[in-house]
């Protein structure tokens, strides 16, 4: 079934370590955690030793960030043809996904982990509740995970890492936003609660709020992981489509 | 029965939605392919040479119609063919920030050659493309002929029975052409009975002379030749057609007098030089279908002792014969 995912996995993953984007990418994010954790936050100011002001911003940094991880995944393959040769390789197409899509997932992953300094800040400043912040790092994770797998697909439809690049920002700007209260409000005023519930249930913002929190709620964690389900089912039929 | 390695069983590819007609890239293509045999695969742009190879090697679904690779049919089985074929895309393709070290082991990698088997793999295929000296080098900082010669060994590094080339040797300089076909010779060779099946498409008639024993030449998606090379160029006009540099003496019709050989359909004439025995005039003389000419010719020549600097008897030319079996056909 997933056959050559491994394979995959490891080129796509050195892939990243041997540009310079990625380190650029790496010290962006954490540049950018670190300004939001501190200054904007106000980590210190709280004088509460947990991780809030640090992973209320996550939503936010992915926004702009994690897309840019996913771009490259199948549109520079389209664009320089070594679509072909991949798909001409003893290898399966979910294979192919995988291995893609988890060496992402990975990079994103190191990237999330390279914060630790933030977590020994709070330990050392006082004694906080490290489970919490676990769960908060696995919604982390599992959020970066659901928009590498909507970038993937975005990729997969075009040739050009500039428009894939938009098209998961913007998907991802309305999976935020489905739970901004400014929009939950505004979608309040007029339309049936259960279609505002609905609405508000795709949002990356409320399932990751609990988890930031401290509270791993398994429906929280289904609706990730469908999500990067769905999303990488539908890269394979793009992919599948754009074959001929 | 030899055995065959290649099969294409009406094998079919129209684009675009069935609504819309769409185009018709390949029309039921039909041909076999036996160890040992270099197939040279022909036909003018758009002909469908690419297409066809796309459907065989798995990467393009066919519409209709299927291939068969080593037994294996190539819808069915899709990963079994990928395993057994080599197969270089038109253009060759490459991951151009890999070094061809790094991209040779991903590609031993997906194809299940691990530690020792792989070492040796990559070293075999590498000594034979000659890629030593530029195995830590970035793919794209690399010369076309080398990046080709990345592609190729991509192709082979596992070993494959069947070979599918996309124009090898587009683009290369005449030494890098010469490289390439010898490799694919080399390989043809190999193994006898139990040998390679290779397919290489090619704009190159003389390529085909070179390395190929056997053409199948396509126009518009449909075969229109498909035999040995020899038997293609005795096709042409100009199969046992007798070229001549000579300087008779002034006021001979020579024209006339080689028309009057039975057996000669026509004289081309090439114009003349002025050199330092006189005015040599240059011809081809073109024999009706079957005839031999070169004997009558050389004897009148003998007999009306004309100075002959030139006489060469002509094989044929495939690009003759290419132009008249893909053009005007209905
Ligand atoms: N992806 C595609 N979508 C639509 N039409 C296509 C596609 N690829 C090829 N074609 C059309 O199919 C026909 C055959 O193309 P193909 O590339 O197989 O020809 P070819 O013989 O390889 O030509 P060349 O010598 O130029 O490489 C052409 O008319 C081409 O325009
Ligand atoms: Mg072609």
């Amino acid at each position: 079934m997933l056959r050559g995912a491994t394979a995959v996995f490891r080129r796509e993953l050195a892939g990243y370590f041997s540009t310079p984007v990625a380190y650029v990418f790496i010290v962006i994010f954490l540049i950018l955690a670190g300004v939001f954790t501190f200054q904007i936050g106000g980590l210190y100011e709280r004088g509460q030793a947990d991780l809030q002001p640090f992973f209320a911003f996550h939503p936010w940094l992915y926004l702009f960030l994690v897309p840019a991880l996913a771009m490259r995944l199948w549109a520079e393959e389209h664009k320089s043809g070594t679509i072909e040769l991949l798909m001409t390789l003893p290898l399966s197409r979910a294979g192919a996904i995988m291995g893609k899509f988890m060496a992402a997932w990975a990079f994103a992953g190191a990237a999330l982990a390279l914060t630790f300094p933030v977590w020994v800040t709070v330990n050392v400043l006082g004694s906080p509740d490290n489970g919490a912040i676990l769960a908060g790092y696995v919604g982390s994770f599992l959020m970066a995970g659901a928009v590498l797998a909507l970038g993937s697909c975005a990729s997969a439809g075009t040739k050009s890492q500039v428009i894939a690049f938009i098209i998961t920002a913007v998907l991802v700007l309305g999976f935020l936003l489905a739970g901004f209260s400014p929009v939950v409000d505004f979608f309040r005023g007029w339309a049936p609660p259960s279609v505002v519930d609905a609405i508000a249930s795709f949002s990356f913002l409320t399932r990751f709020e609990g988890m930031s929190k401290g509270v791993i709620d398994a429906r929280d964690v289904a609706f990730f992981a469908t999500l990067m389900g769905v999303c990488l089912a539908m890269n394979a039929i793009i992919l599948e489509a754009k074959r001929a | 029965m030899p055995e065959t390695l290649v099969r294409l069983d009406a094998l079919t590819k129209r684009y675009g939605s069935s609504r819309t007609a769409g185009i018709l890239a390949v029309d039921h293509i039909s041909f076999e392919v036996a160890p040992g045999e270099v197939l040279g695969f022909l036909g003018p742009n758009g002909a469908g040479k690419s297409t066809t190879m796309k459907m065989v090697t798995g990467y393009l679904p066919p519409t209709s119609g299927t291939a068969h690779v080593c037994g294996l049919d190539v819808t069915r089985d899709p990963i079994g063919v990928k395993e057994r074929v080599g197969y270089l895309p038109e253009g060759s393709p490459l991951y151009a920030e890999m070094t061809p070290l790094q991209f040779l082991r991903f590609v031993a990698d997906v194809r299940g050659l691990k530690g020792a088997a792989a070492k040796a793999a990559i070293d075999s295929a590498v000594a034979r493309t000659h890629l030593e000296g530029v195995l830590h080098q970035t793919i794209d900082t690399l010369s076309k002929g080398f990046k080709r010669r990345v592609g190729l060994a991509q192709a082979i590094v596992h070993t494959p029975r069947v070979l599918i080339l996309d124009e090898p040797t587009d683009g290369l300089d005449p030494n890098q052409k010469h490289e390439v076909r010898q490799l694919i010779r080399a390989m043809a060779r190999e193994g006898g009975e139990a040998g390679k099946a290779i397919i290489l498409s090619t704009h190159i008639l003389e390529e085909v002379e070179a390395v190929c024993t056997r053409a199948v030449i396509i126009a518009k998606g449909r075969i229109v030749a498909d035999e040995r090379p020899a038997a293609l160029m005795a096709r042409s006009r100009y199969h046992n057609a007798v070229s001549l540099a000579l300087c008779p003496p002034a006021g001979t019709m020579i024209f006339d007098e080689l028309r009057k050989i039975p057996g000669v359909r026509e004289v081309e004439d090439h114009g003349t030089d002025q050199t330092k025995d006189g005015v040599q005039v240059r011809c081809t003389v073109i024999p009706k279908k079957g005839s031999l000419i070169a004997p009558e010719i050389s004897h009148l020549i003998k007999a009306r002792s004309w100075q002959v600097d030139t006489m060469r008897v002509e094989s044929g030319r495939l690009d003759d014969v290419f132009r008249d079996l893909t053009t005007d056909k209905a």
